[in-house]
């Protein structure tokens, strides 16, 4: 009984304290996507520099492929775009854009001055696909496996950890 | 009886500030001129959570996302949708975090019945304790304490002046 008195509390102590370290430790921004798991949400978007064809998630079927969300205003794209760039020279695996809320010859002019890693960046002017994919806080980006399922989500900039430790290897097992 | 009266205050206080965190406003509570459509949607947008500023309601927030939600609520409902069809609409593109109001699932069982839980575990600790403390003083009373005992022996055998 004298071991109980000190055990039982000390047990809800660190019972706490392990909860508040793991929720301490997580970033509040990052909301699981529902989507992961989920077939990509269809769209049928004019391409930034062919506006006369449109890109629907279908073409892209047996493919991998990332969906890129970025815009002309965002300014944290700007620091995730040189690893973005440094991918497309990679040539493993291909980057579409999808450019959020954006003027078109904003997006244009950005991607000549930065640089331009899309196979086609697709233009979603009023944001109305960017909420079909739960998209909150640009940039973020989609891995898409071969058969149209959202396989993983990167809430806000790439990083090279999530890239190397992260996108890379399931890239790899999915095109298999 | 202090610390009893103390603990029923600050239980009466717990209830009150739950009742005041609420996010939900009263049905009443609408500005003149509103139509239904409209009171209807601001009662849905003050459940939903914006996910830009994730401390305010899609009702509360200026984000540019929160205008576009409340445009895409608006014209869901205009389409004739319920209430429920447009929650599990924005559920299904954002997860359960944009409702104010975690649904009851297995995964959310911690948080819907974990307080009652530990009211349930900690009152049963209480009265464990005070049963027991009631059962430790009554014996002891006689026991440890034999002074007045000792007088009552004195006092039959007639030895004391007290009766006097």
């Amino acid at each position: 009984m004298k071991t109980l008195r000190w055990s039982i509390p000390l047990a809800i102590f660190a019972i706490l304290v392990a909860f508040l370290w793991v929720g301490l430790s997580r970033d509040p921004r990052e909301v699981p996507s529902p989507l992961v798991g989920k077939p990509a949400p269809e769209f049928a978007l004019a391409k930034l520099h062919a506006p006369n064809e449109t890109l629907t998630p279908g073409d892209l079927k047996g493919k991998v492929w990332l969906l890129n969300v970025w815009a002309s205003w965002c300014v944290s794209c700007r620091v995730e775009h040189p690893l973005l760039v440094e991918l497309a020279k990679a040539d493993i695996v291909p980057v579409y854009g999808l450019d959020y809320k954006d003027e078109p010859d904003a997006g244009r002019a950005w991607l000549a001055q930065h640089g331009n890693p899309y196979t086609d960046s697709i233009v979603d002017r009023d944001g109305r696909v960017g909420i079909d994919y739960g998209v909150y806080g640009v940039p973020e980006t989609f891995l898409i496996d071969k058969t149209g399922i959202v396989r993983y989500k990167q809430i806000g900039p790439l990083t090279p950890e999530a890239l190397k430790q992260k996108i890379l290897p399931l890239v790899r097992e999915l095109q298999r | 009886m202090i610390a009893r009266a103390a603990i029923a205050a600050l239980l009466l206080a717990c209830a009150a500030a739950a009742t005041a965190a609420d996010p939900v406003p009263p049905s009443g509570e609408t500005a003149p001129g509103m139509s239904a459509l409209d009171m209807r949607l601001k009662r849905l947008e003050a459940e939903l959570r914006c996910l830009v500023c994730q401390n305010q309601t899609l009702a509360d927030s200026n984000a540019d996302l929160a205008d576009d939600l409340r445009r895409e609520v608006r014209s869901l409902a205009l389409a004739g949708k319920s209430d429920g069809e447009i929650k599990a609409y924005l559920v299904a593109r954002y997860g359960d975090f944009v409702l104010y109001k975690p649904p009851v699932k297995p995964i959310t069982w911690m948080l819907w019945f974990g307080p009652f839980a530990l009211l349930a575990g900690g009152g049963a600790i209480w009265w464990t304790v005070l049963r027991r403390r009631a059962n430790a003083v009554t014996p002891s009373a006689t026991t440890a304490d034999n002074t007045g005992e000792m007088r009552a022996h004195k006092l039959l055998d007639g030895e004391d002046d007290v009766a006097a």
